[in-house]
C-alpha cells in the first residue's frame, strides 16, 4: 500500500496556467475576455491613436513656448506666447497696473484662511471659519473697491479676469449658504405663510435659467429701485447669482433636514431647547454634515456658472480670454485660449470634488446604511 | 403618610407671549406684512420709473412688427412678422433643441454610464476620463469651443466636405437632402400608424399568452416585419410619392435641401456632451445601488447576462436613476438658454435679447420668458413624476 502522505505542505502547489496570471493573465481578464471585449479594446486603442498623438504633438512637441508676438510662433503647434503675454490680463482684467497688489493681497489672505481647512489638527478651525465668513469679506471689499484708508477707488467696470471669477464665486458661496439655510428651515416650518413664501421663492428661482436671472438683475432691478438709487452692474449680477445659488442650496439643505430622524427633534424638545437652539445645536450640525458632498457640488456648479456673466457684459475669466482672442494682433489663437481656460477650470473643479470626497470619508461615522 | 406638604408655589400668570399659537400667528403676520410692503414698494418704484423713462406697459407690443429676421424658423416668419411671432419662433427653437438634446444626451449618458462599469479595463477608464473632463469644464466654454473653433473653421461652401447621398459640411452648416412629398403620401403615414396599432395589439396578445401558458412569441421580429412591410406596400401601391431635394452649389452658397445651422449644431453637441457626463454618473450610481446578490440570483436561475441586465438590474436601478435624471433633463432645458452667447435664435436670444432691446419693455418680456421656462420645468417634472410612479416599487 502506498504510504505517501498528502498532508498540506508536503507537495508543492502546482503553478497556475501561464495564461491566467501575471501580465498575460491581466490582459486576458481585463481587455480580451470575450470577442466583444476584444473588438471594443481594439476600437478604443484605435480612437486613442487617432486623438492622443496629434494632441500631444500640438500641445507640446510642435508648440511654441517663447516669444512675445504672434510672429514668434513659427512652429506648427500651439502658440503659447498668446497665453503667456496675456497672463496678467487673464488674471487681473483691466485692474490698474499700480493697484494690482491689492488683488494679490486679497487672494493671498483667502488662501491663508483656506489652508487651515486642509490641516487636520489645526486647533482654531472655528475662529478661522468665523474670520473667513465675517471679517474677510469686509477687508476684501475695502481692499478691492478702495475709496478709504488712502486707497484710490477702482471702478468695478475695470475688474475682470480670473480675479473677478473668484470674487463672484466667493460672494455667491458665502451668501448663498446662510440664505439657503434660512429658506430650507422656512420651507420645513409649521407656519403656513412662511412655508408657502419660501416654497414659492425656491421653486421660482430653480425653475428658470441663470441667464434670465442675470438679465432680470441687469434690466429689471434698476426699475425696482426707488429713483436716485443705483447699483452698479457687478453688484446687480452678484445679487442675481447669490439668490439663484441660495435657492439651490436651500433644496440641498432641506435634503439634509429630511434625513434627520424625528427622535432628534423630540429629544431636543424634551430638553427644553427653543426652536433656534434645537436647530443650531442639534439639527443643523448633523443635517449639514449629511449634505457636504452636495453642498460642494453646488459650489462647483456655481463656480462654472459664473462664466455666464460675460453675457451681460462683465469680463470674467472666459470673457477676457474671449476678448483677447479677438485682438487683431493675435487672431486665430482662440484654441490656445480655450484650452488654457479649460485647464484652469478643470483643475479647480476636479480639486474641489476630490476635497469633497475626502471630507465625506473623514466625516463618515459609520452610521450610513450599507 | 405625610399629608402636610408645603403649599404649591403660585403658578405665575401665563403671558400671552408664551402661547405657541399666538407666537406663530404673530410671526406670520409680521412676515406677511413685510412681504406685502416689499411688493408694494417695488410696484410703486417700478411704475414711477416706467413713467419717468417713458416706457410703455402692457402686451400691445406683441402685435407690432418686429422688423428683424431670424435664421432658423419652423413656422413661417419674415421681417414683417410681429413680436408675437418672434416669441413663438424662439419658443419652438428652444423646444426643438431641448427635446433633441434630452433624447441624445440620455442615449449617450446611458452608454457611458454602462461603459464606466464595464469589465473591460480600457473602456471603463476611457468612460471615467470622459466624465471627469466634460463635467469639470464650464458649458459655455464648450459651446464656444465647438462654435468658434470647430464649426467656424470648416471650409467655405465652395470647398465643402461632401458625403455620399447629397450631404455637405461647411462653415454655413450641415446640408442634407430634404424630402418632398407628392400626392398619396398620406397613405404611407396612415400605414405607419396602422402598423403601430397592430404591434400594440400583438404585444398585448403575446404578453397575455405568455402569462397564461408560458409560451413565448417573437414579438420583436414580428413587429419589425410589420413596421417595414406595411409602409412599403403603401409606397408601392401609391407609386413612391416621395422624392429628395438635394442641395446644390449655386454661386457662393447652397440652394435647396435642408440645412442645420452651425449655431444649432454647436449648441446641441455641447449640451449633449456636457449633460451626458452627468447622466453617466447617475446611471452608474443607479446600477451600483442594486445589490450584487440580485445578479448572482439571476445567474443562478440561468438568466444570461443580457437578460439579467434588462429584466433584473435595470428595473431596480431605474427607481434610483429617474429622480436625478429628471433634474438633468431640467438642467439641459435651462442650459439651452446659453444659445444666446452664440446667437442661436432661441427664446432668450430673440425675445429676451433682441425684442427687449428694441421695445425696452423689460418687465413683460422677462416675465413671459421666465413663465415659459417655469412651465416647461413643471411639465417635465409632471411627466417624469408620472413615469417614476409607474416604475416605483409596488409594496403591500
Amino acid at each position: 500500500m502506498n504510504t505517501k502522505s498528502y498532508a498540506i505542505g508536503q507537495i508543492p502547489d502546482m503553478v497556475p496556467p501561464i495564461a491566467s496570471v501575471g501580465f498575460i493573465g491581466w490582459f486576458r481578464k481585463n481587455l480580451f475576455s470575450s470577442w466583444v471585449n476584444s473588438v471594443l479594446t481594439l476600437f478604443s486603442l484605435w480612437l486613442l491613436y487617432l486623438t492622443i498623438p496629434p494632441m500631444i504633438d500640438w500641445m507640446l512637441v510642435n508648440a511654441n513656448f517663447s516669444g512675445t508676438t504672434k510672429q514668434d510662433c513659427t512652429n506648427t503647434g500651439a502658440c503659447w506666447p498668446f497665453v503667456s503675454s496675456h497672463i496678467d490680463q487673464f488674471f487681473y482684467g483691466f485692474y490698474p497696473q499700480a493697484e494690482r497688489w491689492r488683488v494679490d493681497i486679497t487672494i493671498l489672505l483667502l488662501i491663508g484662511l483656506m489652508i487651515p481647512l486642509f490641516i487636520k489638527k489645526f486647533p482654531y478651525k472655528g475662529i478661522t471659519a468665523a474670520v473667513a465668513l465675517f471679517i474677510y469679506p469686509v477687508v476684501a471689499f475695502f481692499l478691492l473697491v478702495g475709496g478709504s484708508f488712502g486707497l484710490p477707488v477702482v471702478e468695478t467696470s475695470l475688474w475682470g479676469g480670473f480675479s473677478l471669477t473668484l470674487v463672484i464665486s466667493v460672494v455667491g458661496i458665502v451668501t448663498s449658504l446662510p440664505i439657503g439655510i434660512v429658506l430650507a428651515l422656512g420651507r420645513r416650518s409649521n407656519m403656513p405663510t412662511i412655508r408657502s413664501i419660501c416654497t414659492v421663492f425656491i421653486e421660482l428661482w430653480r425653475g428658470v435659467p441663470l441667464i434670465t436671472v442675470l438679465f432680470m438683475s441687469s434690466v429689471m432691478l434698476p426699475l425696482f429701485l426707488p429713483e436716485g438709487v443705483n447699483f452698479d452692474k457687478l453688484l446687480r449680477a452678484l445679487i442675481g447669482v447669490s439668490l439663484f445659488a441660495a435657492a439651490y442650496m436651500a433644496e440641498v439643505v432641506r435634503g439634509g433636514l429630511q434625513a434627520i430622524p424625528k427622535g432628534q427633534f423630540e429629544g431636543a424638545m424634551s430638553l427644553g431647547l427653543s426652536y433656534w437652539k434645537t436647530m443650531s445645536f442639534i439639527i443643523l450640525p448633523q443635517a449639514l454634515k449629511y449634505v457636504i458632498p452636495s453642498i460642494v457640488s453646488t459650489f462647483i456648479g456655481l463656480f462654472k456658472d459664473t462664466t455666464l456673466v460675460l453675457i451681460i457684459g462683465l469680463f470674467d475669466f472666459l470673457g477676457i480670454v474671449q476678448t483677447a482672442s479677438t485682438d487683431p494682433k493675435w487672431l486665430g489663437m482662440a484654441v490656445e485660449g480655450y484650452v488654457f481656460t479649460a485647464l484652469v477650470y478643470g483643475v479647480f473643479c476636479f480639486a474641489m470634488s476630490q476635497y469633497s470626497q475626502a471630507i465625506e470619508r473623514k466625516l463618515d461615522t459609520g452610521h450610513k446604511k450599507r | 403618610m405625610n399629608t402636610d406638604s408645603t403649599p404649591l408655589p403660585k403658578v405665575p400668570k401665563k403671558s400671552v407671549w408664551n402661547n405657541p399659537k399666538f407666537r406663530s400667528l404673530f410671526f406670520q403676520a409680521i412676515v406677511l406684512v413685510a412681504t406685502v410692503a416689499f411688493g408694494i414698494s417695488i410696484f410703486h418704484n417700478t411704475s414711477v420709473n416706467l413713467e419717468t423713462r417713458g416706457i410703455a406697459t402692457g402686451f400691445d407690443f406683441l402685435s407690432t412688427t418686429a422688423g428683424f429676421g431670424i435664421i432658423q424658423h419652423f413656422i413661417p416668419y419674415t421681417e414683417e412678422s410681429t413680436y408675437g411671432a418672434t416669441f413663438l419662433v424662439g419658443l419652438i427653437n428652444t423646444i426643438v433643441v431641448s427635446a433633441l438634446g434630452i433624447i441624445l444626451a440620455t442615449i449617450l449618458g446611458v452608454i457611458v454610464g454602462i461603459a464606466r462599469l464595464s469589465k473591460n479595463w480600457l473602456i471603463a477608464k476611457l468612460a471615467a476620463v470622459y466624465i471627469e473632463i466634460f463635467r469639470n469644464i464650464p458649458l459655455l466654454l464648450q459651446i464656444f469651443f465647438w462654435y468658434f473653433v470647430v464649426l467656424r473653421n470648416l471650409p467655405s461652401p465652395r470647398q465643402s466636405v461632401s458625403f455620399v447621398g447629397g450631404f455637405f459640411l461647411n462653415n454655413r452648416g450641415i446640408y442634407s437632402p430634404s424630402p418632398v412629398t407628392h400626392d398619396g403620401f398620406s397613405y404611407i403615414v396612415w400605414a405607419v400608424i396602422l402598423a403601430f396599432v397592430l404591434i400594440f395589439f400583438i404585444k398585448r396578445w403575446a404578453d397575455k399568452r405568455q402569462e397564461a401558458t408560458g409560451q413565448q412569441f417573437h414579438t420583436f421580429y414580428v413587429s419589425l416585419v410589420i413596421l417595414v412591410i406595411l409602409p412599403l406596400l403603401a409606397a408601392v401601391a401609391t407609386g413612391f410619392p416621395l422624392t429628395w431635394d438635394k442641395p446644390a452649389l449655386s454661386g457662393f452658397n447652397f440652394k435647396g435641401g435642408m440645412v442645420i445651422i452651425p449655431e444649432f449644431a454647436a449648441l446641441l453637441l455641447s449640451l449633449v456632451i456636457y449633460t451626458a457626463s452627468f447622466m453617466a454618473e447617475t446611471v452608474r450610481a443607479g446600477i451600483e445601488s442594486v445589490a450584487h446578490g440580485q445578479t448572482e440570483a439571476a445567474y443562478a436561475l440561468g438568466l444570461r447576462p443580457n437578460s439579467t441586465l434588462r429584466l433584473v438590474i435595470l428595473p431596480q436601478a431605474l427607481r434610483v436613476i429617474i429622480p436625478p435624471m429628471t433634474s438633468e433633463f431640467l438642467n439641459l432645458t435651462k442650459n439651452s438658454s446659453l444659445a444666446t452667447a452664440i446667437a442661436y435664435p432661441d427664446l432668450v436670444a430673440v425675445f429676451a435679447g433682441t425684442t427687449l432691446n428694441q421695445t425696452g419693455q423689460a418687465i413683460e418680456i422677462i416675465a413671459m420668458t421666465m413663465a415659459v421656462y417655469l412651465s416647461i420645468s413643471l411639465l417635465i417634472s409632471a411627466v417624469m413624476n408620472w413615469y417614476n410612479a409607474s416604475v416605483a416599487l409596488v409594496e403591500r
